[in-house]
This record gives C-alpha cells, sequence and structure tokens, in this order.
C-alpha cells in the first residue's frame, strides 16, 4: 500500500523507508518554534535539560507576537527572556518589534518554512505551514524546549482525512469559508489526531494564501496537522523566499485514508462561526438580524495582504456604522508595507477603522480591542471560545475578511452584497 | 512496566479542566495539584484512590487546553496508568513527556466496570480484568516511550542523552 504525504514527510524525517499510522517515531525537525506566552517556559526546560547550546541557531525561531508591542510589565518581561535567551545563544531568528509579525504569517513570509519540512511549535496554530506542503504541529513547551536542545522530537504517525473539493468557488466565498464548512460538518473533534489532506480541483486553483486558512484552522477541527500538496503556486510563493533547499512530496494514489468527505463548492455560501465553537457555522444567508459592536480583520488566520485587499474593495468609499469599532491588524511588517503601498491603509482609515502595527491582540483577548461584557464581535480570527476576546459574557463570530468589513459598515452581520 | 490496581470509571470527553481546574493552576507545583486531580469530574476522586489505581475512560480524554499540570497531576495523585478509548492528542503528548504510563483500547474502554481490578503489563500490550477474567491485548508501549516513562520524562531524558553525548 502508498503513502499519504504526511507518512512520507514523517519517514523522510525518522530515516525510515515507510511508516504506518499508530507508529510512534523520533523524528528530526527542521524549525522549532515558541512565541513570548510558551517560549519562556520551554526556556527554562532547555535549561533544566543542562543543554549548553541549541541544537541549531538558524532553526529556532523565536517570535514575540501575543502581547507585543508589550502591554504591561508582565509581559514585556516574558518578551526580554526570549530576547536575553536568543542573544546568550546567538539566534537568527529572534523577531523583535519593528522586524516582527503574527507568527504563522511570518515564517513563511520570511521563507523559514518550506515544502517537505517538519515543525513543530508551542502554539497550537502552528499547523498552518501545511499550506506549502510539510508536516507541521502544536506542541507543548516542555517538547519545545527539548526540540530546541535535540533537534528531535517523537511523534504518532496520524491516521489521515482527505477532503476533497470541487467546483467553483460563489461569490464572496474564501479559503475560511471552506474550512468553515469543513469544520462545520465534521466538527471540533472530527478530525482528533488525525492528519487532514485538503485536495480537489478547487484546491488546485486556490491560492497559497487561501492554503494557509485553512491549514491553519485544522486544529480547530481537533487535527493534527493539515496539509496540501506542493503545487506551481507553492513553489511560485516558496522560490521567491526559501532560505534552504526543499523537498516536494505528494500522496500516492493507492494511500490508505480512516476517511474521505467530498464537498461541493457550489453548496457553500460564506459561513459565519456563531458563539462559541468554530463549528457552529450557518451559512450568510441564514444569520438573520445579527447587530456588532466590534469588527476585527487581522490574526494568523486573515491578517495577509489579499485578506486586507478582499476587505478594503467591500470598504472603498463607505464608512464604518455609527457605534461600531472596525480594527484592522496586517499581519507582519511586510503586509503592513505593501498594504500602505497599494493605499489600502488609506481606504481603511477613510472608512473611520483603526489600524494597528502587527500583533495577536484582540485574537487572544490579549489587548488591541478587547470586549465588554454583552459586547459583540465579528472577526476574521480563528476561536470564538467564551471570554476569547475579552468579558466571559462577551461573543466572537467568525467570518472572512469580506463579511467581516461589510458587517462594520452595515453594523449587524452580513454581506457585501447587501450594501 | 507491570501496574496492579483498581480501575476508576469515567466517559466521554473529560478535559484538562476536570482533570485540574484553571483555579488551581496559580501554582505549578505537582503536591499542590495533586491535592485537586480530577476534581471537576468526581470531587471524590483524591479520597477514593489509591497508590497505583488506574483511569479509565471514554474518547477525547485530556481535550481541551495544552496545559501539562493536567498529566502531572494524575502522576502525582500516585495513578499508575490511564486507559482510554483515545486521547486528545496534546494530552498524550504531555502524558508521556511528564511520564504517565498510558494506553489506549476501546474495548477495555467500553467493558472494564468502576472498581474493577486490574493487571497491566505496558510493555507486551496486555490489560488484564482480574475481576471478569477478561484479558485485553493492546498496542504496547513502544521501547522508547517506556524509556521515556522509566526516567521520568522528557527532560530528564534528553539530559540523560546529552550527557551520554559529552561524555563520549
Ligand atoms: S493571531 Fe491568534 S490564533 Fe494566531 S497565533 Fe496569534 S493568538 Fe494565536
Amino acid at each position: 500500500m502508498g503513502m499519504t504525504i504526511t507518512e512520507k514527510i514523517l519517514a523522510a524525517h525518522c530515516g525510515q523507508d515507510k511508516v504506518s499510522p499508530g507508529d510512534l517515531i523520533m523524528a528530526k525537525i527542521d524549525i522549532a518554534l515558541g512565541n513570548d506566552i510558551t517560549a519562556p517556559i520551554a526556556i527554562k526546560e532547555f535549561k533544566s535539560i543542562g543543554a549548553a547550546k541549541v541544537f541549531d541557531k538558524e532553526r529556532v525561531v523565536l517570535v514575540p507576537d501575543h502581547f507585543t508591542p508589550n502591554k504591561d510589565i508582565q509581559s514585556a518581561e516574558q518578551v526580554c527572556t526570549l530576547r536575553n535567551f536568543s542573544r546568550e545563544q546567538d539566534i537568527t531568528n529572534y523577531f523583535e518589534i519593528g522586524r516582527m509579525g503574527v507568527e504563522h504569517a511570518l515564517l513563511p513570509e520570511q521563507g523559514l518554512v518550506v515544502p517537505g519540512d517538519v515543525i513543530i511549535g508551542a502554539d497550537s496554530h502552528t499547523c498552518t505551514y501545511g499550506a506549502l506542503g510539510a508536516f507541521s504541529t502544536g506542541v507543548g513547551s516542555t517538547d519545545l524546549g527539548a526540540a530546541m536542545a535535540t533537534g528531535e522530537t517523537w511523534f504518532k504517525v496520524p491516521e489521515s482525512i482527505k477532503f476533497i473539493f470541487t467546483g467553483k468557488l460563489n461569490k464572496w466565498v474564501t479559503g475560511k469559508d471552506l474550512i468553515l464548512y469543513t469544520i462545520g460538518k465534521i466538527g471540533v473533534d472530527g478530525a482528533l489526531y488525525k492528519a487532514m489532506e485538503f485536495c480537489g480541483e478547487t484546491i488546485d486553483n486556490l491560492s497559497i494564501e487561501a492554503r494557509m486558512t485553512m491549514a491553519n484552522m485544522a486544529i480547530e477541527a481537533g487535527g493534527k496537522n493539515g496539509i496540501f500538496k506542493a503545487d506551481d503556486i507553492t513553489l511560485e510563493y516558496v522560490n521567491a523566499r526559501a532560505k534552504r533547499p526543499y523537498k516536494v512530496y505528494e500522496s500516492d494514489p493507492d494511500a490508505h485514508y480512516a476517511q474521505v468527505y467530498e464537498f461541493d463548492c457550489k453548496d457553500i455560501e460564506p459561513q459565519v462561526a456563531f458563539p462559541h465553537l468554530p463549528s457552529n457555522c450557518r451559512s450568510i444567508s441564514d444569520v438573520g438580524n445579527v447587530t456588532i459592536d466590534q469588527s476585527v480583520i487581522g490574526s494568523c488566520t486573515n491578517g495577509r495582504i489579499s485578506d486586507l485587499r478582499e476587505a478594503a474593495e467591500v470598504i472603498k468609499g463607505r464608512k464604518v456604522a455609527k457605534g461600531v469599532r472596525l480594527i484592522v491588524i496586517p499581519a507582519t511588517q511586510e503586509i503592513y508595507k505593501q498594504a500602505m503601498k497599494e493605499g489600502l491603509l488609506d481606504i481603511f482609515i477613510d472608512a473611520e477603522a483603526a489600524v494597528s502595527t502587527p500583533t495577536c491582540g484582540p485574537c487572544l483577548g490579549g489587548h488591541m480591542g478587547i470586549l465588554a461584557a454583552g459586547e459583540r464581535a465579528i472577526a476574521t480570527t480563528n476561536r470564538n471560545f467564551v471570554g476569547r476576546m475579552g468579558s466571559p459574557k462577551s461573543e466572537v463570530y467568525l467570518s472572512n475578511p469580506a463579511i467581516a468589513a461589510a458587517s462594520a459598515v452595515l453594523g449587524r452581520i452580513g454581506s457585501p452584497d447587501e450594501l | 512496566m507491570k501496574f496492579k490496581g483498581t480501575a476508576w470509571k469515567y466517559g466521554d470527553d473529560i478535559d484538562t479542566d476536570a482533570i485540574i481546574p484553571a483555579r488551581y493552576l496559580n501554582t505549578s507545583d505537582p503536591k499542590e495539584l495533586a491535592k485537586h486531580c480530577m476534581e471537576d469530574a468526581d470531587v471524590n476522586f483524591v479520597r477514593k484512590v489509591n497508590k497505583g489505581d488506574i483511569i479509565v475512560a471514554g474518547k477525547n480524554f485530556g481535550c481541551g487546553s495544552s496545559r501539562e499540570h493536567a498529566p502531572i497531576a494524575i502522576k502525582e495523585a500516585e495513578i499508575s496508568c490511564v486507559i482510554a478509548d483515545s486521547f486528545a492528542r496534546i494530552f498524550y503528548r504531555n502524558a508521556f513527556n511528564t511520564a504517565l504510563p498510558i494506553l489506549e483500547s476501546s474495548e477495555a474502554a467500553k467493558e472494564i466496570s468502576d472498581a474493577d481490578e486490574l493487571e497491566i503489563d505496558t510493555e507486551q500490550g496486555i490489560i488484564e480484568n482480574l475481576t471478569t477474567g477478561k484479558t485485553y491485548s493492546v498496542r504496547p508501549i513502544p521501547k522508547f516511550m517506556g524509556e521515556l516513562i522509566a526516567v521520568g520524562g522528557l527532560v530528564n531524558y534528553v539530559r540523560e542523552k546529552i550527557k551520554g553525548q559529552k561524555g563520549k
């Protein structure tokens, strides 16, 4: 029997010809990632191990992005731990404010992750890099601490589920809608422990940024990783950035899948996930009258340049509704600059939106747009758990950038077609 | 590794908040955490278990946050092993990394009853229910994972490994 792309990448990283789902393996890792919340604990474990040097100073990536620019003294201390460690270890890829971006938007953009990689990050949305044909997954801080010392980590080889998308995308439908629709269909544990492999003619034509949005939310279905094969679209993106040589893997035609789902895109409208689970999805036409206090466009899910373009297209020449706050957060400095060049920031500011420097900020209820009790937000982020953006009595609805922009103008959740 | 103890049975989706509620996370002292082990799933848990007892649970054990405090609390409560239909993946990792032996078996998870006496051999992959006389064979804990548990978790394992390399 053949192997899936996930199995092939894992086999190559543990020096075996073949691995099967359920096997426990020790795999070499290409990148180990930490942020300002998880890396301080990982650094403590690293020191407790007695390790003197990180396994490779180019391959440990540290990004203070959650509570940065430092929102208070405690978060400043956390970042200090990262900064001092990076200095001490001469870490190449420590991203200080000013170079920084939201980690999962930043690493692909900087060419730090490439097809065929095995990547771990002490952050659950590390699964984003599957969009480039890499195996990447979130781990605990101890895992990260040990991996920084040894350059390897252990995995249980996951079974794979295949998701085949066919047909043309309806108007305003993006990668975000495809993944929300998928999670809505299979539930928040629908892919528990499994690799989610996305393919089909729709995917073949999907932009790399839309694929990143989809892989990003694999964890929201319980998945271990989300993965796409690297094709011409991927390689065009990767070749312009890659800092290392890479290898492209593809699933064998006779590979085994635990399940196969087929979705016809003609059935998929823009999706809105209602509180308090990403699986709680409705089509935009079934949303009804849901008024909002805030709209957030940003995050590692939808803070990339194509997301800002989509939102700007909708909002151009319009104004944010009275009583509504629109917060736009480009995910990286490069995206910020590009948006400026294209005049997108003018469009947002003319519409009376607040535009922020890159940060996770409100996505995890950190800062830069926290909700009060009873407030409601629509956001292009990935989680709408209780209290995710602030008060446990607030509500978060998830959508794509065009819907979030249109909703900011309408003052209620709605489609650009209603403007 | 071989264990013998009483089974304490729980249902599906026992999350990390049930295993160690967030209100106790202002400390990472294992002894303090153990005092509240499984508190929101079973208030009497800590009082009724004895050293070496075994948790048996349904699907998705340990779902929710990635907190490593969960397996630490269970281990420090002197539970020898957790058997479940399935484990949430970050809990699964954290369990081995913090040296808590765990075994997956749908059949055993379903059929074992509360208070059954169990005998487990993690290397052979055998769960014997001494109360009913039924034996289950499960995927054994592989050698590497066994070593991880034997030395007390990932940090110790890697520390030894690095020492060994320096010695060479
Ligand atoms: S943007 Fe949100 S989901 Fe992404 S890394 Fe930051 S906090 Fe996590």
